[in-house]
């Protein structure tokens, strides 16, 4: 018992240290820095589109690497790829398993990927023989749920899982090429660099933790959060992380200062954040939240700047375009919404 | 009174919602402080009266005052609350929202409060539903009656239990005073209403799926636990760090350059598609156009990673590097990303091509690397990887940013593009327009079909790959027309020989060989052009078959004109003897032979046909190999001459490296 309790003591102290290296570090805050800037001013965004076509809730939805088509995920147990502009369904992909909690899309274009409550990553070949879409891969190793997955290449895809775990794979194989543990609690959500070189995961021990996918180790944890990690994001430029939480706050993140930057709240919002997407030049940080309404926030200035009210039920997923002219949003009211 | 539940519920299901909740307890609280909460009022039913009921309104005006928030953001922040279970509504009890008019609520004991650790039980709804049956038969709505039902059939076992709950607690409450009763009547039915919804309603109950953890069970909190915590906090605190105003300057900066090309703070010329409709915005912006806009030119410039990854700025950067002689490391670059993302399968075919073209000694496009990287990677290649190259490709890629990027922003070739950038008018559709827009909606171009031009275009860029540049030691004969063999790796061990030359306007070679489809006059006329653009005269075609049948095609070209087949077969045999020559020589790494060093002569893989006149004997032609010295003396025979890449050394079987 006397061993424990040194250990744990230890333990402290060095969390000390840390805190300690990283005040050094601190010689300004990202409030007095933007304190200069000026304003955005109130956005406005409209419903430009509306997807119908879902049956159920929708869970996840992802944009494609090209302007106009994403992929969304609803409980009825369709994977839908959408053409946004003209709200056309290009491929309605039944799945073996309806309970379904992640989608993505590849940056080729060519597969979508698929996963939930099955355990497992499914990947569907949108460029088949003949134009049907077939499975071309069962990735099968998690013990929890799929949370979330995100292509690397038509290769490679990560996914984070309710046992505590991200996996990478080799989707030509379907075996496990790295495994990162070191979250102690459900993974819920993961995104990819800019630079493919890394990944952030966050979990239920309201930590988020950056990866290095070649290395295999986890580079940094984040806390300060003080319920589970819904949703995570990293700004555009690669250096900062975004986080939002269960407890109704999102947080910014710097990588290389290894700081809590900004926290986005505001005392009337209560409701946890389920989904998070920055704008393409990161000033603009929109959230979607369990009061049907996404938030629009000023990264800079930590200021709420716009809401996007039009859904009847919970927001689940969100998402910019690549060329960041349009926000997609997924709800339980089996609708997604295209805002501009 | 329901029997309380003996398990310990974990709280696990109302975990996604705690955090919430615990907040909005506090606000309640604060609304039900008798001095700075809501009025509250007594309730006049027929014969009695209840106190402490509130109107919607009032709670609305409370709310907007205490978060400072306007009455539409109030309104939805209390209807969030009865939808949680924290003010019931006295009319219209069914639907969960808050009015704005003289409606009353009351505010929800806090016994049936959510936060309850006891879960929301199946018995207790049962013992419920069969007490509002004894009061009054045929009360229950249809949703309820199907849960009775329900419940009724899977409870069966423990109906008589139920039943004698429900009859002891209707005995119970008559003997409540009214005004208690009532109170308590509605409690009730609110808590079931919320927890229990109608079909069709939003519960604010649901919370998706579970998770997996436990919230509240102890963490194991061994030994090894903490020692492992221990070293990755060591090594967190041994991580270079760098100073805030660093980082935050750069972030604020990021946030500043990008601001006029995000669409949501900044207008998009000539119109934003999904605002009207038109997709010009699109079209002048594909992945290969011509002419780029203005704004996307200038996105080249905030860093070099944004030039590399826009196809159009990665052109324009190709062609600066050509002018520069320098389009190897470009090419380098390329090659290892192709590795990095490709399939496995072709993975080491790509990986001794690239280093077949770009590391070995000798080689024909030789990047320039230091040595020990150059050493690092040859070692790794012995058994190669996806990131067997990453050493050398950071290294050429900080070559580039650092040196050729800069210089790129000054280069002619980039002020000709800002030049004929185009930058949209902008749209000023009429309403009648707008509405025609919506009409000629097209889809967008799927992914695929762009994936195809791409490829399109990579396979004609692998055709005029840059060593049809003539070498810095050589100056450009006006008649000059420059070949490349086939340089697809696979192809080349597929078909031999096949080199091709076009015609060249001065002396017409004997071999003329039909490329593609464009006409003997056309090549003519891009040849004639002499500047080692390379692009129109050599066109690779892709397999082995097309090229056979080209050549057969060319044969009977040639007769015709009247050429000797003699004199063009016999310059075709030897080249076609060396070309298969080399190309037997041309082996990938056999397995069985990891240790030997990588190849040794590759030089011929790209021969580059210089159909020159006999006397501008310009190169330099060391050669000690068997096959060279063929080509030798084939070329005493013929008027095409072949050069091998002059800054080659020529060292046979040395090995490299």
């Amino acid at each position: 018992m006397g061993e424990m309790e040194e250990l744990r003591k230890e333990a402290e102290s060095l969390k000390d240290q840390i805190t300690a290296a990283r005040k050094t570090v601190q010689d300004t805050t990202l409030q007095e820095a933007a304190a200069g800037i000026t304003a955005v001013g109130r956005v406005q965004l409209k419903t430009r589109k509306t997807l119908r076509g879902h049956l159920a809730k929708i869970y996840a939805m992802h944009w494609g690497a090209d302007s106009t088509l994403c992929v969304s995920a609803s409980q009825d147990g369709k994977l839908i790829v959408w053409d946004s502009i003209t709200t056309n369904k290009v491929n309605a992909i039944p799945l073996k398993s309806s309970w379904v909690m992640t989608c993505a899309y590849a940056p080729s274009g060519n597969l979508v990927a698929c996963g939930g409550l099955d355990n497992m990553c499914s990947i569907y070949n949108l460029k088949g023989k003949d134009g049907n879409v077939k499975v071309m891969r069962e990735l099968a190793a998690h013990t929890g749920y799929l949370s979330c997955c995100r292509f690397l290449s038509d290769t490679e895809i990560i996914t984070s899982s309710g046992d505590c775990t991200c996996v990478l794979w080799d989707i030509e194989t379907g075996t496990e090429k790295t495994i990162f543990a070191g979250h102690l609690g459900d993974c819920m959500s993961l995104a990819v660099s800019p630079d493919f070189k890394f990944f952030i995961s966050g979990a239920c021990d309201f930590t988020a933790k950056l990866w290095d996918i070649r290395e295999a180790q986890c580079r940094q944890t984040f806390s300060g959060h003080e319920s589970d990690i819904n949703a995570i994001g990293f700004f555009p430029n690669g250096n900062a992380v975004i986080t939002g939480s269960d407890d109704a706050t999102c947080k910014l993140y710097d990588l290389r200062a290894d700081q809590e930057l900004n926290t986005y709240q505001d005392s009337s919002i209560m409701c946890g954040v389920t989904s998070l997407a920055p704008s393409v030049s990161g000033r603009l940080l929109l959230a979607g939240y369990d009061d049907f309404n996404v938030n629009i926030w000023d990264t800079l200035k930590s200021e709420r700047v716009g809401v996007l009210a039009g859904h009847d039920n919970r927001v689940s997923c969100i998402g910019v375009s690549s060329d960041g002219m349009a926000c997609c949003t997924g709800s339980w009211d089996s609708f997604l919404k295209i805002w501009n | 009174m329901t029997i309380r539940n003996t398990l310990r519920d974990h709280g696990q299901r109302y975990r996604p919602r705690m955090a919430c909740i615990k907040k909005a307890e506090k606000v309640l609280l604060e609304m039900q402080d008798p001095k700075t909460g809501v009025k509250s009022q007594p309730q006049r039913l027929v014969i009695t009266t209840i106190p402490h009921a509130i109107t919607g309104e009032d709670i609305i005006t409370w709310l907007a005052d205490r978060f400072q928030v306007d009455t539409q953001e109030a309104r939805t922040f209390g209807s969030m609350l009865v939808a949680l279970g924290y003010i019931y509504p006295l009319q219209d009890h069914k639907r969960l929202v808050i009015k704005p008019d003289v409606s009353l609520y009351r505010f929800q004991t806090p016994y049936f409060w959510p936060t309850q650790q006891w879960p929301v039980e199946d018995t207790d709804y049962a013992i419920y539903l069969a007490k509002r049956n004894i009061r009054k038969k045929g009360i229950l709505e249809l949703h309820e009656q199907e849960h009775y039902n329900r419940l009724h059939k899977w409870m069966n076992h423990k109906w008589d239990f139920i039943v004698m709950q429900a009859k002891e607690q209707y005995r119970a409450a008559k003997e409540r005073k009214k005004p208690d009763r009532v109170v308590f009547d509605c409690q009730e039915r609110a808590y079931w209403v919320v927890h229990r919804p109608p079909p069709g309603t939003v519960s604010a109950m649901d919370y998706g799926l579970d998770r997996l953890i436990d919230p509240n069970a102890d963490e194991a909190k061994t030994p090894d636990f903490y020692e492992r915590m221990m070293i990755f906090t060591q090594q967190a605190i041994m991580r270079p760090r760098v100073k805030s105003s660093v980082s935050i300057s750069a972030l604020v900066k990021y946030c500043a350059t990008y601001r006029s090309h995000d669409p949501f703070l900044s207008k998009c010329l000539p119109s934003n598609p999904w605002l009207t409709d038109d997709a010009t915005y699109w079209t002048l912006n594909m992945p290969n156009v011509e002419i780029p806009t203005k704004m996307r030119v200038e996105r080249w410039t905030f860093s070099f990673a944004e030039l590399l990854s826009d196809p159009r700025g990665r052109d324009d950067f190709r062609l600066f590097l050509k002018k520069e002689f320098s389009g190897e490391n470009l090419a380098f670059w390329e090659g290892c990303e192709d590795l990095k993302w490709g399939e496995a399968a072709t993975m080491r075919e790509k990986a001794e091509h690239i280093y077949k073209t770009f590391l070995a000694r000798g080689a024909p496009r030789w990047i320039n690397i230091d040595g020990k990287t150059m050493e690092i990677t040859v070692k790794g290649l012995k058994h190669p990887h996806r990131y067997v190259l990453d050493p050398a490709q950071t290294h050429i890629y900080m070559l580039m940013k650092k040196d050729s990027y800069g210089r790129y922003q000054k280069s002619p070739v980039f002020k000709d593009t800002l030049k004929k950038a185009i930058c949209p008018e902008e749209h000023q559709f009429s309403d009648a327009q707008l509405g025609q827009n919506a009409k000629k909606r097209w889809p967008s171009l799927s992914p695929i079909i762009l994936q195809q031009m791409e490829q399109e275009q990579k396979a004609k860029m692998a055709a005029n790959v840059d060593i049809t540049q003539l070498c810095r030691f050589t100056t450009p004969v006006p008649h000059l027309a420059v070949y490349s063999g086939l340089n697809d790796f696979p192809t080349a061990n597929a078909s031999p020989s096949l080199a091709f030359l076009a015609h060249t306007p001065a002396c017409p070679s004997p071999i003329s060989v039909a490329l593609e489809s464009t006409s003997a006059s056309e090549r003519r006329a891009e040849a004639s052009g002499g500047e080692s653009e390379g692009d129109p005269a050599a066109r690779a075609p892709v397999g082995g078959n097309v090229s056979k049948s080209r050549m057969a095609l060319s044969l009977r070209r040639l007769l015709k004109r009247g050429c000797t087949p003699a004199s063009m077969f016999a310059s075709l045999s030897p080249k076609c003897h060396s070309a298969t020559g080399t190309s037997s020589r041309i082996q990938p790494i056999s397995p069985d032979q990891p240790s030997q060093a990588p190849p040794r002569r590759i030089g011929n893989f790209f021969q580059i046909k210089v159909d020159i006149p006999p006397e501008c004997r310009i190169y330099p032609i060391e050669s000690e190999d068997e096959d060279e010295q063929s080509r030798a003396a084939s070329r005493g025979g013929v008027g095409a001459k072949e050069i091998i890449c002059p800054w080659e050394s020529l060292t046979p079987q040395n090995g490299t490296g």
